[in-house]
């Protein structure tokens, strides 16, 4: 029997759990994800310089890792502290200036080293999570394009340097083929923004792109052939949020046998209680199937496509019911306690409930992992 | 994280295919592939072909007919004799007696009875529930009194399985009353045609024999026949349910009743097209298939983790939950797969064709009620999670 995770994943999965555990304790991150820009610039440039960010690229993009299993550690490590700061922007966006030309591939070295950010938008008002429900246009203009449209929840779509947004070149609204995708400065003329915070922390931004002229060289890859550009980056993005949720249902179901240990009512712990042993213990066993669905989307990721797909929808929907489950049972469990803001656990319950809200939740995963089926 | 075979574990996995190609009786796998009654003769013929290449104990120490092989070599062999459709290995002398004669037995013991387990002369039955000793195991009644030479043991025993096919059985009896009640209980090996033993079939709701129920009146047993010490019987039926609830998760049998429910999904109909396509239907199909691939990595992971030295501990209460809840539930699918014929009691004598596991889904659906309820019911694991790993 081989493991996948070597002596480097170990090193990368400590360092990170340091850092996270000293510096990023509950009151720093709670500053931060619900501050004004919804992170903390200072500690984002120091998780650059212990190479968090490059480990979610590989050589060739400029980073040092880049492989199913490194995505999975960082996020799972992410999750376990709940830190709100950008990285499923960057890795989602980077992960399509990887695709890019030179400049835009230049682009993602400064994201790696902390000094820009950059996200993806793709979401538009009534696309749901599909992602090839492109309303928004680019045009032909002499030697560029014209961006018009509207993307929604946009990850730090307020405060990123540099956005990778889809637009239909051809095609009808649902058709793959027709899909481009654009590199554009969030300075460039024409794009306004409402940015707003998460209801589990961080920021994110409605943006409108009106008149926005680009030039040529701002499309990335080939015109109407994006999607798989883009699909790629999502499955990314979906290892991404599967890890991070097991990490943060590890620490929630932690938090919460703790509290069945030390909370008395009736002169007992409440754990001594039968009808909460039970229900904690199958929260537990639901975890451990968790984190074999990750390890399988992890492996899964650089397969061929539709069983990856397969794999990663698999695992979104294995985490998003039992993420939700696990936030459930621990505000519950915790009684009151579990409805304070000052209570560490209910901002862990909050984002176990919103990574089902990003890029599918369960029902759309399941049914997605139906379709790719080969009954 | 990736758990993969290294080449030498893949390639010991193709010799096991290989054997089973060649070894297994292709209308054996076919009848237990249906659900069909399996006979003592089947499970002997089966035990003496694995016997005849050396694989009938991989669990055992070399020298007593193991094959020396670790855990990972075990659960590919067990995986691959359940994909094949193998009759199971009896598990009462094999995986359950064996392992405490060879811990607690004299050397006459082990000399005597192991290698009758692995020739067929003796087929075991297990004594350990009764009415009134369920998942309280310790509360049990079945009572030897030593008389010179001999125990004399009145009382008894419920849900022996296969008890009619039988020809020993051991038995767990009660030898003092005094101190803790786990205190008094003893390890003994009877002799199922001694004068006083009767065995009455019990009839489970699917209309099967498979369990029995043994009266013992004034049972005559030699006290050569004693396993350890008098009194510490406890400690051979703990060592014991630790056996019994390894391996548990059976992961290849629920891949091999999935692939069948999903044939049945391509071939039955609802609303006019497949079932398959029902909605309904492909999100359940869908559910149990995603927590069977999880969990066959959960199986993998902790196997990896044992064969890397640490000790099996609460995981095997977890993969006990797990592989009982998922082939319940793959059961229930065909059940209702099946749609109004589903009720149709079926016999061998009343049609003129091979009766199928689908004919039987309904019936196997009730029979696999068992799953959550033996080796210690899945209520019983949880406390013991609770327990031991959680520290409630």
């Amino acid at each position: 029997m081989q493991l996948a995770y070597n002596d480097d994943h170990r090193m990368l999965s400590e360092t990170l759990e340091r850092f996270v555990t000293r510096e990023y304790a509950f009151e720093t991150r709670d500053a931060a994800a619900n501050s004004e820009t919804g992170y903390s610039p200072g500690l984002w440039s120091q998780f650059a310089e212990l190479g968090i960010i490059g480990a979610l690229f590989d050589e060739e993009a400029g980073g040092f890792g880049g492989s199913g299993a490194d995505i999975a550690l960082v996020f799972e490590g992410i999750g376990k502290g709940i830190v709100a700061e950008p990285f499923h922007a960057v890795l989602r966006g980077g992960t399509c200036l990887a695709a890019g030309n030179d400049a835009q591939r230049a682009l993602l070295e400064n994201v790696i080293a902390g000094e820009s950010l950059v996200t993806l938008a793709c979401c538009e008002a009534g696309s749901d999570y599909v992602a090839d429900q492109v309303g928004m246009t680019a045009t032909r203009d002499g030697d560029g394009w014209v961006l018009d449209g509207s993307k929604i929840a946009v990850p730090f779509g307020g405060v990123a340097d540099t956005i990778v947004v889809s637009a239909r070149t051809s095609g009808d609204t649902r058709d793959r083929k027709g899909i481009s995708l654009f590199v554009v400065p969030r300075s460039a003329a024409g794009i306004s923004g409402n940015t707003f915070l998460n209801v589990d922390g961080g920021a994110s931004a409605d943006l409108a792109f009106e008149q926005v002229r680009v030039g040529d060289d701002a499309l990335l890859g080939n015109a109407d052939d994006g999607y798989a550009i883009l699909d790629a980056a999502l499955n990314r993005g979906l290892l991404a949020l599967s890890a991070e949720s097991l990490g943060v249902m590890t620490v929630t179901a932690d938090m919460t046998v703790d509290y069945l240990r030390e909370r008395k009512q009736f002169g007992v712990h409440i754990g001594s209680f039968q009808a909460l042993q039970h229900r904690i213990v199958e929260v537990i066993i639901a975890i451990e199937q968790a984190r074999s669905a990750v390890a399988n989307a992890a492996s899964a990721l650089d397969e061929n496509e539709k069983t990856a797909a397969r794999t990663l929808s698999a695992a979104k929907y294995t985490t998003g019911h039992t993420g939700r489950r696990t936030a459930e049972e621990a505000i519950q469990m915790f009684g009151g306690n579990g409805m304070i803001w000052e209570v560490p656990v209910a901002h862990y319950a909050k984002r176990l409930v919103m990574i089902d809200h990003e890029l599918g939740d369960e029902d759309f995963h399941l049914q997605r992992y139906i379709a790719l089926g080969d009954a | 994280m990736d758990l993969t075979f290294t080449p030498d574990e893949l390639e010991f996995r193709d010799e096991v295919r290989d054997f089973l190609k060649d070894n297994l009786d292709p209308d054996l796998a076919d009848r237990v592939r249906n659900f069909a009654h399996l006979s003592r003769e089947d499970y002997e013929g089966w035990h003496e072909v694995l016997n005849k290449k050396g694989w009938l104990a991989p669990h055992w120490p070399v020298e007593y007919g193991g094959t020396g092989w670790d855990v990972v070599r075990r659960f590919i062999f067990d995986d691959e004799c359940n994909r094949a459709f193998a009759p199971r290995v009896v598990p009462f002398g094999l995986n359950m007696l064996a392992p405490v004669l060879i811990r607690y037995g004299t050397e006459a013991q082990k000399e005597y009875y192991l290698p009758r387990i692995l020739d067929g002369k003796d087929f075991w039955c297990q004594g350990y529930s009764e009415p009134g000793a369920g998942s309280d195991l310790a509360s049990l009644k079945c009572a030897a009194v030593r008389e010179g030479d001999h125990y004399i043991v009145n009382g008894q025993k419920t849900w022996t399985t296969l008890g009619h096919y039988a020809n020993r059985m051991f038995v767990l009896v009660r030898t003092s009353s005094e101190g803790k009640r786990q205190q008094g209980i003893s390890f003994l090996l009877v002799d199922m045609e001694s004068p006083g033993v009767e065995v009455r079939p019990l009839i489970t709701l699917d209309g099967r024999h498979e369990v029995n129920e043994v009266f013992f009146t004034d049972v005559r047993v030699p006290v050569d026949n004693l396993v350890g010490e008098e009194n510490r019987g406890w400690d051979c039926a703990k060592y014991l349910l630790t056996y019994e609830r390894t391996n548990s998760a059976n992961v290849g049998a629920s891949y091999a009743a999935l692939g069948r429910l999903k044939a049945l999904g391509a071939t039955r109909t609802r609303n006019g097209r497949p079932l398959a396509e029902d909605p309904l239907f492909a999100a359940r199909l869908a559910r149990v298939e995603i927590e069977l691939d999880n969990m066959s990595t959960t199986n993998l992971r902790v196997i990896a983790s044992v064969a890397e030295g640490a000790a099996p501990g609460t995981e095997s209460s977890i993969l006990k939950i797990l592989g009982t809840e998922i082939p319940q539930e793959i059961s229930n699918l065909a059940r209702m797969a099946m749609g109004p014929e589903a009720r149709a009691l079926r016999d061998e004598s009343s049609t003129d064709r091979k009766l199928t596991r689908d004919d039987r889904a309904a019936l196997n659906y009730f029979n696999l009620r068992k799953l959550t309820i033996f080796a210690g019911s899945n209520e019983i694991q949880k406390n013991i999670i609770a327990k031991m790993m959680l520290g409630l």
